[in-house]
């Protein structure tokens, strides 16, 4: 037992990546064998990332040293800095895998109903493992090129899996772009580490941040990680990718490219809040992460309310949802050097982004995979192509209603109580960024009846293929999001007491992180 | 119970609150009239003179017509920056690079 607890901090990358490569193996022995073997590696990995967050919420930040004599020497003799590979999880990494890792068990399960016509499967399934490993890397790792090549890893699974339905012209045409838009990005992140390394002669964040001096490299580096990773998070105006790549993937992709977005998305709060934090000018870069959640938010659901493409239209309310976690933690950064304003409402509008982020990956994780269904009985995402839907698929139909709710901010579902922190806490900094997001939130709404009225009102559905309600696991895959869409709704001061605050606390405290990672001893 | 730092959120008070709101609307609705008879003609909408059409359903791209006729003017030049080519995806993002650059190091960032 003390060996599993020693390795927690690996094992949630360590299972998807090995049960990946296996998987081909694995597969000769029959589809059930392979599906149950996928199955089993991604909850094996949600319960070694259950474990590793009980440890960090119980122990603090855990600390694993690869390829060293051993897994906790994080100085070896005679060393000032690590040199090694460090996975360093604090209460905000073991958040975010926690959000990402339940995403991908519902997913899993979904998955086995839901592509079982199609071709190559086993490669979808090692894909989908190896996507599931990158983006728990990039959440778990303390090393920045680590962070890098767990980005690029996770990259390439999407592009492969945005290009799955490769009899569809415009699938393949959407991970292209994809492909290149995200290997620019990856290269300024790869230039900033660079600029890191050759300055400081260290890859570790805690070791970056505790010398960080803000010279004219770090500034540099740093605008290629902002913009970098803005943009992998989907920001407007550098969002364009995101309703090509969503929309084209298979449902149950898309659903985990929402928690694989938002490791950018943590990557980019690790960068300004851990390795630079009250060293730049916070107000300058907290307005910049304002000013793109602004646009991301208005943009996104103004473009979602014109769009007839169920996925596409929900890809955009994708991009707006980010712009409410933009908007918390931007308004977090600017008054974080201020601390009676931090204290205030700074904190809290941290806490609603940070809450927001795991809600999003629920509700919006089950959307997608609600449109799925619809795809997998209707044939089609057109949604002038539909209706009716409810009258058979019952079940379905109540996850919709209650995703749709869930992100629309409607009480007592979970988008609710995350917004209210958010506007809130907000309105105390600037009264017009909360109305804004009040009238983004108005918009959504209005979105989704639209939706809801189109696919599932309106007289019976007459075809050759009757309707009727979608496989048992795809129910499963779906109920499993949607009792946590309604729990985190019904108990959001447990979720925000025992998840939320701690991560939120995490990203604050950078003294903490460096003293707690390297022992203070630069 | 969720503290918002201005206030606070139950969401348990609120499911009570709203059932006891429908106990109010039940109480309301039971003294109602008594004539009131299910599945007659008195129970159908009164449609203008429009002949009742059962199947009817308006299409998705038709909903919101008027909201998005009246923001022609704010959706053209947004709908004509989504082309769809990569190399304009690729210019926004240099562009916001570029931006970030300027506020980051010419405002001391």
């Amino acid at each position: 037992m003390n060996g599993l607890f020693q390795h927690a901090p690996v094992l949630p990358v360590v299972i998807p990546l090995l049960a990946a490569f296996a998987t081909p193996l694995v597969a000769k022995l029959g589809k059930t064998v392979r599906r149950t073997w996928v199955t089993t590696a991604l909850v094996g990995t949600f319960a070694a990332v259950c474990l590793l967050l009980w440890r960090v919420l119980d122990s603090g930040i855990q600390v694993y040293v690869l390829g060293g004599k051993s897994s906790t020497l994080v100085l070896p003799s005679g060393m000032a800095f690590p040199v090694r590979i460090l996975f360093e999880v604090d209460a905000i990494s073991a958040f975010m895998a926690f959000s990402g890792s339940l995403v991908a068990v519902a997913v899993g399960l979904y998955s086995i109903h839901f592509l079982r016509e199609s071709s190559a499967l086993e490669k979808h399934d090692v894909l989908l493992l190896l996507l599931v490993a990158g983006m728990l890397g990039m959440e778990l790792t303390g090393d920045a090129f680590n962070f890098f090549v767990f980005l690029e890893v996770a990259s390439v699974a999407s592009f492969a899996l945005i290009a799955y339905q490769r009899k569809r012209p415009e699938s393949i045409e959407a991970a292209f772009k994809y492909m290149v838009i995200s290997t620019v990005g990856a290269l300024f992140v790869l230039l900033a580490v660079g600029f890191l390394y050759g300055r400081y002669d260290a890859l570790n964040f805690a070791a970056l941040a505790s010398w960080m001096e803000l010279t004219t490299a770090d500034k540099l580096a740093l605008v290629l990680l902002v913009a970098s990773l803005a943009m992998k998070s989907g920001a407007v105006p550098m969002h364009m990718w995101v309703p090509d790549a969503y929309g084209e993937a298979p449902a149950s992709v898309t659903a985990l490219l929402v928690s694989v977005s938002q490791a950018s998305l943590y990557g980019l709060f690790r960068v300004v809040f851990t390795l630079y934090g009250l060293e730049m000018n916070v107000l300058v870069v907290g307005w910049i992460i304002i000013a793109l959640g602004l646009l991301s938010m208005f943009v996104g659901v103004t473009m979602a309310l014109r769009q007839h493409d169920i996925k596409r239209l929900m890809a955009y309310h994708a991009v707006s949802q980010s712009g409410y976690m933009f908007l918390g933690l931007g308004v977090g950064l600017a008054v974080l050097g201020d601390p009676v304003a931090f204290g205030a409402y700074g904190m809290k509008a941290m806490e609603g982004g940070i809450f927001h982020i795991i809600n999003h990956a629920m509700y919006k994780g089950l959307l997608f995979l609600t449109a799925g269904a619809i795809f997998l009985r209707t044939g089609t995402e057109d949604l002038n192509e539909m209706g009716g839907l409810g009258h058979k698929m019952t079940f379905t139909t109540v996850c919709f209603i209650i995703g749709a709710a869930a992100i629309s901010g409607l009480p007592p579902f979970n988008g609710f109580a995350s917004k209210l922190l958010i506007y809130e806490s907000v309105y105390l900094f600037n009264p017009i960024l909360a109305i804004i997001a009040m009238v983004v939130s108005i918009l959504t709404l209005a979105s989704f009846v639209k939706v809801f009225q189109s696919a599932f009102l309106g007289p019976k559905p007459e075809g050759p293929q009757p309707i009727r309600e979608v496989p048992v696991f795809m129910q499963v895959g779906m109920g499993v999001l949607a009792v946590v869409v309604v729990l985190f709704g019904l108990f959001p001061g447990a979720v925000l007491d025992y998840l939320v605050h701690p991560a939120a606390q995490a990203l604050v405290n950078r003294a903490g992180y460096i003293v707690q990672v390297i022992g203070g001893g630069m | 119970m969720l503290d918002t730092g201005s206030g606070f959120w139950s969401p348990l008070w609120w499911i009570a609150a709203l059932g006891a709101a429908g106990l109010v609307v039940l109480i309301i609705r039971a003294r109602g009239r008594s004539d009131y008879q299910k599945g007659t003609e008195q129970v159908k909408p009164f449609l203008s003179g429009q002949p009742e059409v059962e199947k009817q359903h308006v299409r998705a791209s038709n909903v919101y017509w008027g909201f998005l006729e009246a923001l022609k003017g704010y959706y053209r030049p947004l709908v004509q920056s989504h082309t769809g080519l990569i190399n304009d995806y690729t210019t926004w993002f240099l562009g916001v690079l570029v931006l970030v650059g300027v506020l980051i190091l010419g405002m001391g960032g």
